[in-house]
């Protein structure tokens, strides 16, 4: 019997939600970690049972917990985050240099070929990596001084490494995001990176074809087709058919364009989901409707899904690490809101429930499909 | 032996009780007691002083004998009392949050 395990990281704790296959009764466990903001949580594809989490407090700084047993038990692994070298200056919000500081783990993403290894996104934005389940770091440092680390801006949530995507057909090769610095490709592990975002246009940079700059929020692919990339940046969605060397939008019907997460059915790889928020200076949907939009086109026509979501009155957020899907034979979607709520559709997004309603507000979801 | 007052999260985190006692060579000064402590409990590394600079992180603080000594020099003696174990180092979480 199948089982979905729904792991829910919050600015007070992280918590686990599982169910059978039929994903209609849950068991809730937690709060792990009580108190502390988790950033995000993540399971092995190879060993489902190791999970990792990012904690981090303003007291007490970054911890990193591994569990080998699905979440039950939890140990202090390594939280040495240190830059490679010099770590030089970004630019800071006022364009003026700024040294690179650590401050937290934003992502945590478990290698698809090895156990014991497992990349971190940070802020400030760096890639790191561990090959010994989390016991030491070391910075790939390739990506932060290729060139244009130096003209790096943070976004207003910080200046984030927040989407590590690894392509299932190549190990060497993988896709990251910084807000807000832009989209970025290796093909040799993490060694040397070139910046992919061509196409993307942001309103307000002097240069419209600015090499970097650009606040990408997420990106996301489907592991059938690591060469077709998907991302919401902070105005537009956005498509590239070869992997990030050029994109074109496909916000289409959206109502907004606006958002935080995108993600894609895991059967379907031209279906693809985000959350439209209002705008920049509004983080929350319009009109005060929470709807999820997919598009089975791949982008450019979108449909409402809101069967099940309130649709008056409501004025949550959805961050960009907080939308999953399972990889049962009906594909379920999860999202999770700054209200505290993790919402699941069983059957991709045409009816959806609350699976828990009064969490501390959620930063991110993931999803484990157990066979 | 050097008794030490760790904050509820930290308790937590090293899985102990409020107060723990940490053997100490030399001089007693907060650097060698953070150290013993760290020593003794690795999952504290990082989380009261900065992994890089060793300094204490910006939201706690220590205090001994009604004193604050946050702004002391780490390698400072420590007060006699808490050298000869009769009072506790405390190593408070800052009150902020609203």
């Amino acid at each position: 019997m199948s089982k979905v395990r729904v792991l829910v990281g919050t600015r007070k704790g992280a918590f686990i939600l599982t169910s059978d296959g039929k994903r209609e009764q849950w068991d809730i466990s937690g709060p792990h970690f009580a108190g502390w903001e988790i950033y995000h949580l993540k399971g092995s594809p190879l060993d489902p049972d190791r999970l990792y989490a990012s904690q981090s407090s303003g007291w007490f700084g970054q911890l990193i917990q591994r569990s080998s047993d699905g979440g039950k038990t939890w140990e202090a692994v390594g939280n040495k985050f240190v830059y490679d070298g010099v770590p030089g200056t970004h630019q800071w919000y006022d364009g003026t240099p700024h040294p690179w500081e650590f401050k937290r783990v934003w992502h945590l993403e478990p290698s698809l070929t090895d156990a014991d290894t497992v990349y971190a996104g940070v802020e400030d934005a760096a890639l790191f990596r561990s090959t010994d389940a989390g016991q030491t770091w070391q910075e790939l440092s390739g990506l932060r001084r290729h060139g244009t680390g130096p003209r790096w801006q943070p976004g207003a949530g910080g200046m984030c490494l927040h989407t590590i995507l690894l392509d299932p057909g190549d190990p060497g090769r993988m896709f990251i995001a910084i807000s807000a610095a832009g989209a970025f490709r290796t093909g040799d592990g993490g060694q040397t990176w070139q910046p992919i975002n061509r196409g993307l246009h942001s309103q307000f940079l002097p240069d419209p074809k600015a090499e970097v700059g650009h606040c990408v929020h997420r990106m996301a692919m489907h592991p059938s087709r690591p060469n077709v990339l998907f991302m919401q940046k902070h105005w537009d969605v956005m498509r590239s058919d070869d992997a990030g060397n050029s994109w074109q939008e496909v916000s289409g019907n959206l109502p907004t364009d606006f958002g935080f997460p995108i993600d894609v059915h895991a059967h379907e790889p031209e279906t693809i989901y985000v959350v439209p928020i209002k705008s920049d200076s509004e983080h929350f949907p319009l009109d005060g409707k929470l709807r999820v939009y997919r598009s089975r086109t791949g982008g450019n026509q979108w449909e409402a899904l809101t069967k099940g979501l309130p649709q008056s009155n409501c004025y949550v957020n959805v961050l960009r690490d907080a939308m999953a899907v399972d990889s049962l034979d009906s594909c379920g979607v999860y999202f999770g809101t700054t209200g505290g709520q993790v919402y699941g559709s069983a059957d991709a997004g045409d009816h959806w429930a609350p699976i828990v309603c009064d969490l501390p507000a959620v930063v991110s979801v993931e999803v484990q499909t157990l066979r | 032996m050097i008794r030490v007052v760790l904050p509820q999260h930290l308790r937590t985190l090293a899985r102990v009780g409020a107060e723990v006692s940490v053997e100490v060579d030399g001089a007693v000064t907060q650097r060698s007691v953070l150290d013993a402590l760290e020593a003794r409990y690795p999952m504290l590394r990082g989380t009261i002083r900065d992994h890089l600079t060793q300094e204490r992180r910006p939201f706690l603080r220590f205090f001994a004998c009604q004193q604050d000594l946050s702004h002391e020099w780490p390698d400072a003696p420590l007060p006699s009392a808490v050298a000869a174990g009769k009072e506790p180092f405390l190593i408070i979480g800052a009150i902020a949050g609203g």
